[in-house]
């Protein structure tokens, strides 16, 4: 397992028995990792075992759905993001997520990526220019765009549309950045893009992705955990976590074993 | 007859029938706005459109009631266009699913079956009385404010709905606000729909009567307005007048401010509704 | 028309507090501005969520302040029972008796004209009518919605009243039934929209469930369709209704305005609109006449309310009826 994370270090994340409780059905229960920062963790598991669910806890974005309530502790380098001072607001900068489905705003390319930014404030066209490229830069996309930054977003193919969602993602600098299936929608060649572009981001960034692809998951991740709900009746729980290449190699849990080589899920 | 026969029989009956209540339905329309054309079309001239009315209503222009109107209508939206677009954000953006929203859903759906004559009566009892705003564009204005404010409310609030949720947590996610996250992105992705709903709104207010009996409407003045406390003229007003209290029908002066009134609103709902679809085209979701 | 349709939730939502400002926030300024203007606005946005219901009391509460004078005076029941219309006299009468008949015989003979026919259309456009042709006769009957009730009111005048006068031998073409004509028009996009709306939301599984079955179209419409559209249908009339209650205009033009209890549909009657939008303009300011106008509003206002209501009620339970 990977743990303990260098006082530089930024964007790591330690879970203690978190559960989430949507009204009165438990849908996410006792989970506790540690998330190591600057490095790829992946979300394994079968449909509806909570993966989406546990990753939103993460930027708080489940305040947003209105009747979620989550338990237990969730420490981003080492504070409380759920105490009652927090600002959600001020994690999401730190905290940025791609959704499954690409979603550019109806707007430029250029005011995509500059959305962040000046939701922070900053309004100097250079600043701007400057955070515009860096980000288009850091998600492969830049070659493609720099041309035309005035382009409609809409107007991009899906894979391109995707890591232009990176790309605004990244524009608030954060220190983790937080994917849900960030390919199940695109084209293998997007796809091998999008990995392309995690697998260079992983040196400034912690990434937790969600993934249903076993494949992907091998690839890209440096650490892997494992989720299940057994039924609805029960919660969802963290079966095994560790190195990724352990986890496939040689699983703890005969669950995983199962999960991994296709028997179920 | 077999009864499989009998039955298609039937069905060619009842189709036809149907068809022809809704032909009959939609005729009726065609001919409303036919005849109007046919009788109003050739009234209308220059002077016609920019004379004051002369030799007791019977001769000259409708200049005062266009421009009664347009003064009515644009000081509506000006009322009624902040609050119903409030409203509408409310609804879809804030409010918590329970009673308190249900009871609201009902308000706003009796209000849109008000009695047109009953705003009237109330915009007498609070703007003109109370508020003593005298008979004015004011008073006027905020009573067809309050009549339109249903529609604009609605037509907000489908607008918004259309918006898919994924862009909304984009914005949440990149640290915006709640506030900033809907102005500026979900109301400027809203705004085709937004507009043409209240445009469709306020052309009928541009029409309505009843409303502005007692609150702002009268019968003849020379005069342009000079601020919102003038009393004006107003087209729908005007043909009231006309067709029932001057003595000695002017017929081609009447069915010309039909015409302008009716080709007014019709135009500009046509446009809006035309230009809501090239913008629906350009952006899919 | 405008009204409401399936709450589809794809919104964001939040039942937490508002956030606090953390200590150690990289910017200070701008994002904490606002953060706090995000609170202000959501308080202003809620003000405005409630402007409907603050109308709709303020419209009941100021109907009954201005009839005031009159509920002390001359007393409601008198006002709803009394038979005489004579409001200038010199020793008044303030009977509603001869204007509710007004209004209900013009409403129900308008209903019973208009029902049928647009009922029939929307079964037609529903159910028979291909898609572009749908398409293109809504429009067409949006558009007569769109059509100012004065300009009804005029054409009124120059087409029904004429007709109803030559077809019926009268005297004049001034009453009930050319009022009721005119609204049975006046009132068909209410219907035909509505009941459409209805007829539209039933499932397409039931209607394939018995086309499988072997039934014709019209044996699917007749046996599963409008059974399962009747709520929907039943508040379709009932806003109707509510229109041609309502409606002033067209009606002052082309009743007659005669006060009195009608004999037949061919005499000339009096509204409550009529009444009101004829008499409000030449009262004296808060006089007793025009502090009965309000009441005679007010329970216009009471009136349209409850059909309203209901209707409404009924919509609601339908849309849940099908929502899964």
């Amino acid at each position: 397992m990977v743990t303990g994370s260098a006082p530089t270090d930024k964007g790591s994340f330690t879970l203690e028995d978190v559960s989430v409780t949507y009204g009165s059905e438990t849908a996410i229960a006792g989970v506790s990792m540690e998330i190591a920062p600057t490095a790829v963790t992946a979300l394994i598991g079968p449909s509806g075992c909570g993966k989406s669910t546990l990753l939103r806890c993460l930027n708080r974005m489940n305040d947003e759905l209105g009747n979620a309530r989550v338990g237990g502790t969730i420490l981003l380098d080492g504070i409380d993001i759920y105490t009652s001072d927090y600002d959600p607001v001020e994690l999401r900068t730190k905290v940025g997520q791609v959704f499954q489905k690409p979603n550019p705003f109806p707007m430029s390319i250029y005011d995509n990526v500059a959305y962040g930014p000046r939701t922070q404030g900053i309004r100097r066209r250079t600043e701007l220019d400057d955070v515009v490229e860096r980000s288009l830069r850091r998600s492969a996309l830049w070659g493609e765009v720099k041309k035309d930054l005035k382009k409609h977003a809409f107007e991009l193919s899906g894979g391109q549309q995707q890591r232009l969602c990176i790309a605004r993602a990244l524009a608030t600098e954060p220190e983790v950045v937080l994917m849900d299936e960030p390919a199940s929608s695109l084209d293998p060649i997007s796809t091998q893009q999008i990995e392309d572009t995690i697998a260079e981001l992983k040196a400034h960034v912690t990434i937790v992705i969600v993934t249903h692809n076993m494949q992907q998951a091998a690839r890209i991740s440096d650490q892997t955990a494992f989720m299940l709900r057994e039924s609805m009746d029960h919660p969802a729980f963290l079966v095994e976590m560790g190195e990724t290449r352990t986890m496939f190699t040689n699983p703890g849990d005969t669950r995983t074993e199962a999960y991994i080589t296709g028997r179920f899920g | 007859m077999s009864r499989i026969k009998q039955a298609r029989m039937i069905q060619t009956i009842a189709v036809t029938v149907t068809g022809a209540a809704a032909l009959f339905v939609v005729s009726a329309a065609l001919f409303l706005l036919a005849y109007i054309a046919v009788r109003g079309a050739p009234a209308i001239s220059w002077e016609f459109l920019t004379d004051v009315p002369s030799g007791q209503m019977k001769e000259g222009g409708i200049l005062p009631a266009i421009v009664g109107t347009l003064a009515l209508t644009a000081a509506t939206a000006a009322f009624s266009l902040p609050i119903g677009v409030a409203a509408g954000i409310y609804l879809s953006e804030y409010a918590p699913r329970g009673k308190s929203t249900r009871v609201i859903r009902l308000a706003i759906s009796n209000m849109a079956g008000v009695p047109s004559i009953v705003y009237g009566l109330f915009g007498l009892a609070l703007f003109v009385i109370l508020l003593d705003f005298g008979k004015s564009i004011l008073a006027g204005a905020l009573t067809l404010a309050c009549l339109t404010l249903p529609v604009i409310i609605t037509a907000t609030e489908e607008a918004l709905r259309q918006i898919p949720s994924d862009l909304r947590q984009a914005s949440l996610a990149l640290g915006a606000t709640r506030w900033r996250t809907i102005y500026r992105i979900v109301l400027p992705a809203a705004a085709p729909g937004i507009v043409t709903g209240s445009i469709l709104g306020l052309s009928r207010a541009a029409g309505e009567t009843a409303p502005i009996l007692f609150t702002a409407a009268v019968y003849y003045k020379r005069q342009m307005p000079d601020s919102i406390f003038s009393d004006v003229m107003a087209l729908p007003y005007h043909i009231y007048i006309l067709a029932t209290q001057v003595t000695g029908r002017p017929d081609d002066i009447i069915w010309g401010t039909a015409f302008v009134l009716v080709g007014g609103v019709t135009a500009i709902s046509v446009a809006a509704a035309a230009w809501r679809s090239t913008q629906r085209r350009k952006v899919r979701w | 028309m405008a009204r409401q349709s399936s709450p589809i939730s794809v919104s964001f939502r939040r039942t937490d507090t508002m956030p606090t400002p953390s200590s150690s926030r990289r910017r200070l300024g701008r994002p904490a501005k606002s953060r706090a203007a995000d609170g202000v606005v959501r308080s202003i946005i809620r003000l405005n969520g409630w402007s409907a219901i603050v109308i709709l009391a303020a419209i009941g509460i100021f109907l009954a302040y201005g009839g005031m004078r009159a509920l002390s005076e001359v007393g409601f029941w008198t006002m709803m029972s009394g038979r005489e219309w004579y409001p200038t006299i010199a020793e008044p009468r303030f009977g509603f008796v001869p204007l509710l008949i007004g209004s209900a015989a013009v409403t129900i003979t308008a209903l019973l004209l208009s029902m049928p026919v647009s009922l029939a259309a929307a079964v037609f456009i529903s159910e028979f009518a291909g898609k572009p042709l749908k398409e293109v006769s809504k429009s067409i009957i949006e558009f007569m919605a769109a059509v100012p009730s004065v300009v009804y009111g005029l054409i009124g005048i120059a087409v029904v009243v004429p007709w109803v006068k030559e077809t019926f031998a009268l005297d004049s073409g001034l009453n009930a039934l050319t009022a009721a004509i005119v609204l049975a028009f006046m009132i068909a996009p209410t219907i035909v929209s509505i009941s459409e709306d209805a007829l539209h939301a039933v499932p397409n599984e039931l209607r394939q469930g018995s086309l499988a079955l072997g039934n014709t179209r019209w044996q699917t419409t007749y046996k599963v369709v409008l059974p399962s559209a009747s709520s929907g249908i039943l508040a379709a009339v009932m806003l109707g209704m509510g229109r041609a209650i309502g409606e002033t205009m067209a009606v002052l033009m082309l009743t007659g305005n005669a006060a009195r209890i009608p004999g037949s549909l061919f005499e000339s009657v009096r509204t409550i609109t009529g009444t009101i939008a004829a008499e409000m303009g030449n009262v004296v300011q808060g006089g007793l006449h025009q502090s009965v106008l309000f009441t005679l509003g007010l329970v216009l206002f009471a009136l349209t309310f409850f059909i309203n209501l209901v209707a409404d009620l009924v919509l609601e339970r339908q849309r849940k009826r099908w929502r899964r």
